[in-house]
């Protein structure tokens, strides 16, 4: 069911809050066996919360009684934390995110802590202390990643809508593997208070959702500034429902052309082009465009979040908080021994290149030229919406592929998240959707994009083009 | 190109201790990285600024107030116990 259809039913008392809250989790009990979607479920708190709410009576909030649930990287005040990390295997945060605070207040029901790639670093879940997620098309295949587990637990209706986070395609590409919606709000958007950072200037919070409706009902309710996160400005907040339109006359779509070069699977090529068919035949005006940048995105990406990354990650000591060995015999050796057993290989990866692109003597080559570049590229993505109102292509150069296919080669799964990481290097916003499958019967999605804060675009188009495709 | 030194070296400045077997791994991805990396030197970047922002923030500022934190004790009960075992 969607959002929508159950805070409907609750409001005309078709069934109790309760009721619905303990349908979910019967069937995160079935299923959560077999996908792993959940690290944590939060099973006698939702039914409590579930309770309280019938109580209450108040379903008046388009979120109320509806059961949902968070990216293991949202801080939930008495409820495990992991970041899919053993370093914070055992850690209960003092304190709710902005977000999870935001969804509380509106009557949600947590169920639970969605699986993620290890501090969110991975593109198809395997890299989660956790063990990986299964996609629920097909449990022999990756559900893309680092939002694997909540981009899973809405495929497999194990919860109407869930939180994940998007730092360089998290949400988008999982959401376009797994068959749902997903949406990367505008840098700054959504506040990121109290989400455990990956790479500062790049990460979003975003609803995963199973109808571009239920995702504009999300984001009016986790977005706008927040006096916890200064890098939310005060930029207009439409009501973004009142956005769901489907007809597209007069609406400017732009086609890059890079995004269907050479490198791109050909069904995942076929899939774009038939959306791309299907806005026409809505009234939009489609319009060529240009991005030669695109090919520089994924070296300046991973230079620049990968150096953020060993700067935040340096935080786990082993003396704050988070896993402390059990062998040392002086100081240093606490903090050599702790992050040697609390972090995985992609994280270690991450903190030794980071490490090495901010040293003395390889900043200006690495840190430096690649700051410069993204300058470069985000220019040319403000040029590009001067002709245009959103840009369509695919999400995933690839469609979903096989657990264990990809994780001993970095680079090859790097190289994955070509299509998605430029919107998070220019801070624009993206919209993943289903258009269509791949020749093993996985879904494969597209993507919509739009210029910072003007997610009403991606809402517009996504919703018509969901109407025609249904 | 980094040897396996340098990786050692890289990992004590990022404090994590690394098996013989990680840090030969870790050079050759390291180097498989890098080397990608060097596409950019194709960029001409002369007169471009760097940043670390896009959406053009400005500092924001706001009341000098005291706030009473709700959460310091629970804060507290989460330090860990000293671990070096003597």
């Amino acid at each position: 069911m969607t959002i929508k259809e159950i805070n409907t039913g609750l409001n005309e008392k078709k069934f109790s809050c309760a009721e619905i809250t303990q349908e979910y989790l019967d069937r995160i009990e079935i299923k959560n066996r077999e996908l792993n979607s959940f690290i944590t479920i939060s099973k006698e708190r939702a039914l409590e919360e579930a309770k309280q709410l019938d109580a209450n009576k108040d379903f008046s909030h388009p979120l109320a009684g509806v059961p949902m649930a968070l990216k293991d990287v949202v801080c939930t005040q008495g409820i495990k934390t992991t970041d899919g990390s053993k370093m914070l295997e055992n850690f209960i945060p003092p304190y709710n995110a902005v977000v999870a605070d935001r969804l509380k207040n509106a009557g949600t029901v947590l169920l639970g802590k969605t699986n993620t790639d290890e501090f969110t670093m991975g593109s198809s879940n395997e890299t989660s202390y956790f063990g990986p997620v299964k996609n629920p098309h097909n449990p022999d295949y990756v559900p893309g990643g680092s939002s694997g587990g909540s981009a899973a637990a809405v495929a497999a209706h194990l919860a109407t809508f869930s939180i994940g986070t998007d730092t360089g395609g998290s949400i988008r590409q999982p959401a376009s593997f797994c068959g749902v919606v997903g949406l990367k709000v505008t840098y700054g958007r959504v506040p990121r208070y109290g989400v455990l950072s990956y790479a500062s200037s790049f990460d979003t919070v975003g609803p995963i959702t199973q109808t571009v409706e239920d995702a504009a009902i999300v984001l009016n309710t986790i977005a706008g500034p927040s006096e916890k996160d200064s890098t939310t400005p005060a930029v207009h907040m439409p009501d973004y429902t009142q956005f769901l339109k489907t007809d597209l006359k007069g609406v400017k779509v732009g086609v890059p052309k890079e995004f269907f070069a050479q490198g791109v699977d050909p069904s995942v090529i076929k899939v774009a082009e038939n959306a791309i068919e299907t806005l026409r035949q809505l009234g939009a005006e489609l319009v060529e465009i240009n991005l030669p940048m695109t090919e520089y995105a994924i070296p300046t990406y991973y230079i620049l979040v990968k150096s953020e990354a060993s700067s935040n990650m340096s935080r786990y000591d082993g003396i704050k908080y988070g896993h402390a060995t059990d062998h040392a015999k002086e100081l240093e050796e606490v903090y050599l021994k702790s992050r040697a057993e609390g972090f995985g290989d992609e994280v270690k990866r991450a903190i030794m290149l980071g490490t090495y692109a901010l040293s003395a003597g390889y900043y200006d080559a690495y840190y430096l030229k690649a700051a410069k570049v993204r300058n470069l590229i985000k220019q040319e993505y403000e040029a590009v919406f001067q002709k245009c109102d959103v840009m369509i292509g695919p999400v995933s150069p690839i469609p979903p592929f096989k657990i264990g296919e990809k994780i001993d080669d970095p680079i090859s799964m790097y190289l994955a998240d070509t299509l998605s990481v430029p919107m998070n290097l220019a801070g624009i916003c993206g919209l993943a959707l289903p258009a269509g499958k791949s020749e093993n019967g996985l879904p494969i999605g597209i993507q919509l994009m739009a210029n910072q804060f003007k997610e009403e675009n991606l809402f517009h188009v996504g919703h018509a083009f969901e109407q025609a495709n249904a | 190109m980094l040897t396996k030194d340098d990786v050692q070296k890289i990992a004590h400045l990022a404090r994590l201790q690394l098996t013989d077997l990680e840090i030969e791994k870790f050079a050759m991805q390291l180097n498989g990285i890098l080397e990608y990396a060097e596409k950019l030197k194709e960029v001409n970047t002369d007169h471009v600024e760097p940043i670390s922002q896009v959406t053009g923030l400005e500092n924001q500022n706001q009341a000098d107030q005291i706030d009473i934190c709700k959460t310091h004790l629970i804060l507290l009960s989460k330090r860990l116990n000293p671990c070096i075992k003597t």
